[in-house]
C-alpha cells in the first residue's frame, strides 16, 4: 500500500513537472494549442461548403464537424511534445537520476504520461470554449461534452505512450522531433477532417481502418448527433489498442535503456 | 593597401553575397536530413488536404475539376514559406552560436549580410516546390505550361525570399532557435489565410474578407492561372505587385533588426 501512494506520488510530482515546463515555455504550446487553432480557423473558413455536398452528415455547421479533429490534432501534437519533453530528459541526465531513485521505473513514463492526459484534458476544454464561442452546439449536451473531453485525454495519453516508448528507444528529441510530420499523416489519414465517405481512394480506404478514425468518431458524434453506444465502445477499444502498443514499445523500450545505459 | 588593387565595393558585396549563399549550399549538402522537414511538410499537406477535401470540387462554383491543380500551387508556396521561416531558425542558430558576431565585425554592410541569407533560401525553395509539383503530376495536377511553370517559381522564390526576412527579422529580435515556432506560423497564416482551400466566392465571409485584403491571395492566384487556366498578365502584375509590397515591407523591417543588432 506504501508502495503505492509512494508511485502515486512520483507519477503526480512528475505529471505537474511535465505541465509546468509546457507553461513555462510557450513555443512548447504553439503546436498544442495555436497550431490547432490556426488550421481549424482556416479549414473551417476554406471548407465549410463541405456541408453541401451529397452525402455529408447532417451538422449544424462545418465549425461543429470540425472540433473533434481539432482536439484530435492538438492531442496527437500533445502526445508528441511529451516525447520529446521525454528525450530531452534523457539527453540532459535527469532520467538516468530518476532511474538511480529508489521508484518504480514505469512511474516516470506513467508522469510524463499523466502531463500529456492533462494537456489533452486542456486542449478539450480549449477546443469546446472555442466551439461554443464561435457558436457550435454540442448536441449531446453536458454528458456528450464530459465523453468526449474523457475520451481525449485517454487518447492523449495513449499517443504519449507511443512517443515515451520512441524517446526512450532513441534517447533523442530530434528524432521524436521527426515524427511531427507522422502526425499529420496519421490524421489525414482518418476521418478526422472529413466524413470517409466523402474522402478520395487511397485515403479513404486507409482510413476505414485507422483506429484514430474510431476516436474521432467517438469525440465527434456526441459534438454532432448526441452519444452513440457503439462509436463510444469503438473509440475506447481503438484506445485501449493504442495504450497497450504503447505499454508494449514502451516495456522494450525501458529495458534498451536499461541495459545500454 | 594600393588603391588600385582595392576590389570594388559592389564586387567585394557581390563576393560576400555569393560565400553566404554557398555556405547554405553547403549545409544542404553536408546534412542532407535538415532539407527533410522542408519538403516532407508540404508533400504530407498536399497529399492529405487532397485526399481529405478532395471532394470540394463538385461544389459549385469551383473553378476546376481537379483538386489536385488547385492544391498544387499552395504546397509549392507552403514549401517556400517553410524553407524561408527555416533560414530565419538557422539565423537564430548563428546568434546564438556567436557566427553572426563575426559576421558583423567584418567590413561587409548589413544589407549583403541579410541578402546572403535571403537570396540562399530563394534558391533553397525551389527543391521542394520541385518536388511537390513533381508528385503532383501523376496523380492528376494539370500541366501549368512553361510559362505557367515559370510564373509559380518566380512566386515561389519570392514567397520564400519574404519568408527568410521574416524569420530574420524575428531572429535577429528573439536571437534564439525559440522563435522558430512563430516564424513558422506567421507563413503559414500568411499562404493559407487566402483561397487556398476554395475560391473566394465558397469562403465564409469572414475568411473572404481577409483573403481579400491578404496580398498573399494574389500572390498565389498568380501561381495557381496556369494550373487551373492559362496564363495573363491580368492574372499576374498583382502578385508581382503584391510580391513587391511585402519584399519591400519584410525586407525593410529585418535590415532594421539587422542594423539595430550590435556586437
Amino acid at each position: 500500500m506504501n508502495r503505492l501512494v509512494t508511485n502515486l506520488r512520483v507519477v503526480r510530482a512528475l505529471g505537474l513537472r511535465s505541465i509546468r515546463q509546457t507553461f513555462r515555455r510557450p513555443q512548447l504550446m504553439a503546436p498544442i494549442i495555436v497550431f490547432p487553432t490556426m488550421l481549424l480557423a482556416i479549414q473551417t473558413g476554406g471548407a465549410a461548403g463541405a456541408v453541401d455536398l451529397p452525402g455529408f452528415p447532417p451538422v449544424q455547421s462545418f465549425l461543429q464537424f470540425m472540433l473533434a479533429g481539432a482536439m484530435m490534432q492538438s492531442l496527437m501534437l500533445a502526445g508528441n511534445s511529451g516525447g520529446i519533453a521525454l528525450a530531452v530528459d534523457i539527453e540532459m541526465g535527469f532520467t538516468d537520476r530518476l532511474f538511480a531513485a529508489p521508484i518504480s521505473r514505469y512511474t516516470i513514463v506513467l508522469g510524463r504520461l499523466a502531463g500529456t492526459g492533462a494537456l489533452g484534458l486542456l486542449s478539450a476544454l480549449w477546443f469546446f470554449a472555442i466551439g461554443l464561442v464561435f457558436g457550435a452546439e454540442i448536441e449531446g449536451g453536458v454528458p456528450g461534452a464530459l465523453l468526449a473531453i474523457f475520451l481525449v485525454t485517454m487518447t492523449a495519453m495513449a499517443v504519449g505512450g507511443i512517443g515515451a516508448a520512441i524517446a526512450l528507444r532513441t534517447g533523442t528529441a530530434s528524432v521524436v522531433q521527426g515524427l511531427f510530420p507522422l502526425v499529420l499523416v496519421v490524421l489525414f489519414l482518418s476521418s478526422a477532417f472529413f466524413p470517409v465517405e466523402l474522402m478520395i481512394e487511397p485515403a479513404r480506404t486507409i482510413a476505414e481502418y485507422n483506429p484514430f478514425s474510431f476516436i474521432s468518431e467517438g469525440v465527434r458524434e456526441p459534438i454532432i448527433a448526441g452519444v452513440d453506444a457503439t462509436d463510444t465502445a469503438e473509440a475506447l477499444l481503438a484506445i485501449a489498442g493504442i495504450v497497450g502498443l504503447g505499454l508494449l514499445l514502451s516495456a522494450r523500450a525501458l529495458r534498451h535503456r536499461l541495459r545500454v545505459g | 593597401m594600393d588603391a588600385a588593387l582595392a576590389i570594388p565595393a559592389w564586387r567585394a558585396n557581390l563576393a560576400t553575397i555569393a560565400a553566404l549563399m554557398a555556405r547554405a549550399k553547403n549545409e544542404l549538402l553536408r546534412v542532407p536530413g535538415a532539407a527533410i522537414p522542408g519538403v516532407l511538410a508540404p508533400t504530407i499537406f498536399f497529399l492529405g488536404l487532397n485526399g481529405v477535401f478532395g471532394a470540394l470540387t463538385q461544389l459549385r462554383g469551383f473553378e476546376t475539376g481537379s483538386y489536385e491543380s488547385y492544391l498544387v500551387p499552395v504546397s509549392m508556396l507552403q514549401g517556400a514559406g517553410f524553407t524561408g521561416a527555416a533560414a530565419g531558425v538557422n539565423l537564430a542558430r548563428d546568434i546564438e552560436q556567436g557566427w553572426l558576431d563575426r559576421l558583423l565585425v567584418s567590413p561587409a554592410p548589413r544589407w549583403v549580410l541579410l541578402a546572403g541569407t535571403v537570396l540562399a533560401a530563394s534558391a533553397r525553395a525551389l527543391i521542394p516546390a520541385t518536388f511537390v509539383f513533381a508528385m503532383a503530376l501523376p496523380l492528376g495536377a494539370a500541366w501549368p505550361g512553361i510559362d505557367g511553370l515559370l510564373v509559380a517559381y518566380l512566386m515561389v522564390a519570392a514567397i520564400a525570399a519574404v519568408a527568410a526576412c521574416w524569420g530574420s527579422m524575428l531572429a535577429l529580435r528573439f536571437k534564439s532557435q525559440s522563435a522558430a515556432p512563430l516564424m513558422q506560423v506567421g507563413m503559414m497564416g500568411l499562404i493559407l489565410l487566402t483561397t487556398a482551400y476554395a475560391p473566394l466566392a465558397l469562403l465564409q465571409p469572414w475568411l473572404a474578407d481577409v483573403a481579400e485584403i491578404n496580398p498573399a491571395t494574389e500572390v498565389l492566384e498568380a501561381a495557381r492561372q496556369g494550373f487551373v487556366g492559362g496564363v495573363t498578365w491580368a492574372g499576374t502584375w498583382p502578385g508581382l505587385l503584391a510580391l513587391t509590397g511585402l519584399l519591400a515591407l519584410f525586407g525593410a523591417l529585418a535590415l532594421r533588426e539587422m542594423r539595430r543588432t550590435g556586437v
